[in-house]
């Protein structure tokens, strides 16, 4: 059934763009409106960490080693003395830092390489999907472990690390889209314009191949956390003393039988928070987001 | 001459985020029995809502909100659902647009004629078949009965089209609507379509409603015309005198922006645009752009019979 | 300017599709030439060769003196300047993330040595030329009507003062009361600025309208060219005077006998020999499976047919 042509003849109203969509699409839930709070605190609290935590996340304080939770500590302290709420902020920092890098490496990476195979195709093509597909035949968690074991476990490497695992992902979103962009008439248009090759490729078809790419990233950022964390947990991801979610809930895990359940507990529940709001509003994205995509 | 279709008053209206879109706005038509009456209009017209809503078709976020669709005797906006779903298809049938996409891609074609005969036309399975392939032969078809047996993507355009026309006239109804069926067609395949149209609502003795913004196909095929503009019932005519002796502004306006294959014509495109139908003007939507427009304009404006069988809805225009 | 193409055979592996087979044809500086013919004739295929969208497989395109087939890319690219093209799906054919003043600008900035200001200029005074107004520069193309974004389509291509363009079914997609006005302003800016039009359609009454002579293409050739009026007036070629006959005329008295060609278009891979239209054609004659002379039926007007 066609669809009512009744925008006047003069052009209709602006199409409201995606932030305010967004904006109403996450309100309509307390889920989703949730999700956004949980990741703009996360956020501001990982930015102003050094300055709002009034403890020293690293300093050890042997007189207040494993206390519950009450008010001076809200969330308790670990092993050491450490006071729990400032420790996971921080690591809040480590995190989303290491999930951004990985993320916008990933991303930059595979966007160049599935934009040049998608408009080239040819051998070009044949070759950056072969390999896409060698990175892709390892399971990304066990690829993962075995670059961090491999480069060490600094910082730098475990985002190398996870960015690695992450490149088939946006290669390929990206290949697809292009291939349906090569073919519209807007991308002959800009061939017969006078554009060179270069200038097709990234100025006039890769931003229009990016909304879809937008909603991945967002969803793999918690998926970058999960990494992190897990890499942490068994030992191959940020080096102690540097606070990290996964770290700490290793280190909690033994102590869970002991009765001391706030050294586990908290750590692991921010992890859970953090990657479920990435992904509810990663889904808010993509519900916004494609109807565009099809007028694109 | 008591008409097979009357429709008198019809508005619909769709509920959108942006506000409600009065697409249809007291519009009226009548099709007399075995007649090829042209409904006439650009996009935006409101025509294909009128014939959707005419087999009560229309879906929210559409809602018809006055107006009554008399057929054969019976007010169709009335009927319950389930003696709708016998008028349709069997007394009142409907070809689209795109005829690829109009067609089950997963059956092959003869048989979706087939189910048709056996659910409306009361043919027992065993003949439906022969029945179906002698629908595709007389719609022109070569080797109808390999046909039968293919699928929607098999087969082309043109190809595609005279099987909906089959399918259509397959249960011998009243009228058929035909929306726009000759869209996408080269012109060769679409003036053998009209004319498949024609012939076989000849035969059938079938009424055709023909939606279209092509005025030549109007006046090459028509008995009668309607002429819609942003949802209102402009004018409504015998074919002849609505070519020779346009009377609505909008009318003349239109036949004067056809460029001829026939002749050299000076080409005048109608001024102004077409209204927004959200917030359309008051009485008569085509006023903001006509040269007549006079003060009474913004009120209701009926369809007034100014000759025999000539019915214009314009206070400029002298007549009865 | 003078250009003359000759023997396209665009093809497609594994089987030959014979989009384009042997066509000639030359337009002169100043004129529109129109290409007509229903789907599969290959005239938008001839139309991409012209701007070497798609590589000929045989065949000179030539361009002012110049073998644009002989062209390397950068050379090609550059030359582009002085041949733009229109497209036919306004939607389609604008980069929705562009302004209306970026889609407009680029041509100048690619090909012109002007500054961003002299541009900005320039860009403004397109748009008033096609109507639109240095008003709407800033819109994006889906804050615009159909109306509006073809005349976008129509003010980049015209932007650099190319020395032709190629119009591709510029009004197919568009409503029928916008066609009119579209058509208008091609031929207003066509008598003022001099433009030399290769206007490719299926709606034979805009391209009486529009054009100056018209060849008309079936299943990958020409079948006639002759000067507009001629043509319209006195058709020859039997698939002309089909295609004429089968265009409905508004006006419920005229008199239009309809000469039905039988069958549909055959697929253009395996093509007979001699006359392409001879499985369809009321006329034909065992003569017609011999390769189809080329005559001269009155000045300036051509047919491919053994019976005229």
């Amino acid at each position: 059934m066609s669809t009512l042509a009744y925008v006047s003849a003069d052009g209709g109203p602006a199409r409201r763009s995606a932030a305010v969509l967004l904006w109403r699409r996450l309100s309509r839930n307390a889920m989703s409106l949730a999700a956004l709070a949980v990741l703009v605190v996360v956020a501001l609290t990982a930015v102003g960490a050094p300055v709002i935590m009034p403890y020293d996340p690293d300093e050890p304080d042997a007189e207040h080693a494993l206390e519950a939770p009450s008010g001076r500590h809200w969330l308790g302290t670990d092993l050491y003395g450490r006071d729990q709420l400032t420790r996971i902020v921080h690591a809040g920092r480590v995190d989303l830092l290491v999930a951004l890098a990985a993320t916008a490496i990933a991303l930059s990476i595979g966007s160049v390489l599935g934009a040049v195979s998608g408009y080239r195709g040819g051998w070009i093509d044949q070759l950056l999907m072969r390999v896409i597909d060698t990175i892709q035949a390892f399971p990304s968690f066990i690829l993962a472990m075995g670059i961090a074991a491999a480069l060490g476990n600094s910082v730098t490497n475990i985002v190398i690390a996870i960015a690695i695992t992450h490149v088939p992902i946006y290669g390929r979103l990206i290949r697809g889209e292009m291939l349906r962009i090569r073919e519209m008439e807007y991308a002959e248009a800009a061939r017969t314009v006078g554009n060179p090759r270069r200038r097709i490729i990234f100025h006039h078809l890769l931003p229009n191949c990016l909304p879809p790419v937008i909603v991945q990233a967002t969803l793999a950022m918690g998926f970058a956390i999960l990494t992190v964390a897990a890499l942490s947990y068994i030992g191959l991801g940020i080096r102690p003393p540097t606070s990290e979610w996964g770290a700490m809930t290793a280190e909690g895990a033994g102590y869970i039988v002991s009765g001391e359940w706030w050294v586990f507990l908290f750590p692991g529940t921010a992890i859970m928070a953090t990657v479920l709001s990435f992904n509810l509003v990663g889904d808010a994205l993509r519900d916004v987001l494609d109807p565009r995509m099809k007028g694109v | 001459m008591t008409p097979l279709l009357a429709l008198e008053d019809l508005t619909v209206h769709f509920d959108t985020e942006d506000g409600v879109v009065q697409a249809v706005d007291g519009a009226a038509l009548a099709v007399g029995p075995g007649e090829v009456v042209g409904l006439v209009g650009e996009s935006g017209s409101g025509k294909s809502v009128t014939a959707l809503a005419i087999l009560r078709l229309l879906r929210p976020p559409a809602r018809v909100v006055s107006g009554r669709i008399r057929f054969d005797g019976r007010d169709l906006l009335a009927l319950s659902e389930e003696e709708m779903r016998s008028v349709r298809g069997a007394q009142i049938s409907m070809v689209f647009q795109s005829p690829r996409t109009s067609l089950n891609p997963v059956l092959p074609v003869g048989r979706q004629i087939e189910r048709l005969l056996v659910r409306h036309g009361g043919a027992a399975p065993g003949q439906a078949k022969a029945r179906a392939v002698a629908m595709l032969r007389e719609a022109g078809i070569a080797e109808p009965e390999r046909r039968a047996g293919q699928y929607a993507h098999q087969l082309s355009g043109g190809m595609c089209q005279r099987v909906m026309v089959a399918m259509a006239l397959a249960t011998n109804p009243r009228l058929l609507i035909a929306d726009e069926p000759t869209t996408g067609l080269d012109v060769s395949i679409a003036a053998q379509i009209l004319e498949l149209l024609r012939d076989l609502g000849r035969r059938t003795g079938a009424a055709i409603l023909l939606i279209t913004h092509d005025l030549g196909v109007v006046a090459r095929l028509c008995d009668r015309v309607v002429v819609m503009h942003a949802g209102q019932t402009v004018e409504w005519a015998p074919v002849r005198r609505l070519f020779h002796a346009p009377a609505h502004p909008y009318t003349r306006a239109l036949i004067r922006s056809i460029p001829r294959v026939d002749r050299e014509i000076a080409m005048e495109p109608i001024p102004g645009a077409v209204p927004s139908l959200l917030a359309p003007p008051h009485g008569c939507r085509f006023a903001p752009r006509c040269d007549l427009v006079r003060a009474e304009c913004t009120a209701h404006i009926p369809l007034r019979e100014i000759e025999a069988e000539h019915r214009v809805a314009c206070v400029a225009v002298e007549g009865r | 300017m003078h250009f003359p193409l000759r023997s396209l055979i665009p093809w497609r592996a594994p089987r030959l599709v014979h989009a384009v087979d042997g066509v000639s044809l030359h337009v002169d500086a100043g004129e529109t030439l129109g290409l007509v013919g229903e789907s599969g004739c290959g005239k938008s295929t001839l139309a991409r060769c012209v701007l070497r969208l798609i590589e000929p497989t045989a065949g000179r395109i030539r361009f002012a003196d110049t073998d644009l087939t002989a062209l390397g890319d950068e050379d090609m690219r550059r030359r582009r300047r002085e041949i733009q093209m229109v497209f036919q799906d306004p939607t389609a054919s604008l980069n929705p993330r562009l302004s209306v003043a970026a889609t407009v600008d680029e041509p100048l900035a690619l090909h012109t040595p002007l500054t961003a200001q002299a541009r900005r200029a320039r860009v403004d005074e397109v748009l008033e030329e096609v109507g639109l107004g240095a008003g709407l520069r800033d819109r994006y193309p889906h804050q615009l009507s159909g109306g509006q974004r073809q005349r976008v389509n129509i003010a980049r291509a015209i932007a650099s003062r190319p020395r032709l363009v190629v119009l591709d079914e510029p009004t197919s997609a568009l409503d029928v009361s916008l066609r009119a006005r579209v058509i208008l302003l091609l031929g207003e800016l066509k008598r003022a600025l001099g433009m030399t039009y290769l206007f490719i359609s299926h709606d034979l009454s805009t391209v009486r309208y529009l054009c100056d002579r018209v060849a008309v293409m079936y299943l990958g050739v020409v079948v006639e060219e002759a000067p507009a009026r001629e043509l319209f007036d006195h058709p020859a070629h039997p698939y002309t005077r089909a295609l004429l006959s089968c265009i409905p005329i508004p006006d419920p008295d005229a008199v239009q006998e309809r000469l039905a060609l039988a069958g549909e278009v055959p697929s253009p891979v395996d093509i007979p020999a001699g006359c392409r239209l001879r499985g369809r054609c009321p006329l034909a004659q065992p003569v017609c499976a011999e390769p189809v002379p080329v005559r001269e039926v009155a000045p300036g007007h051509t047919v491919a047919c053994h019976l005229v």
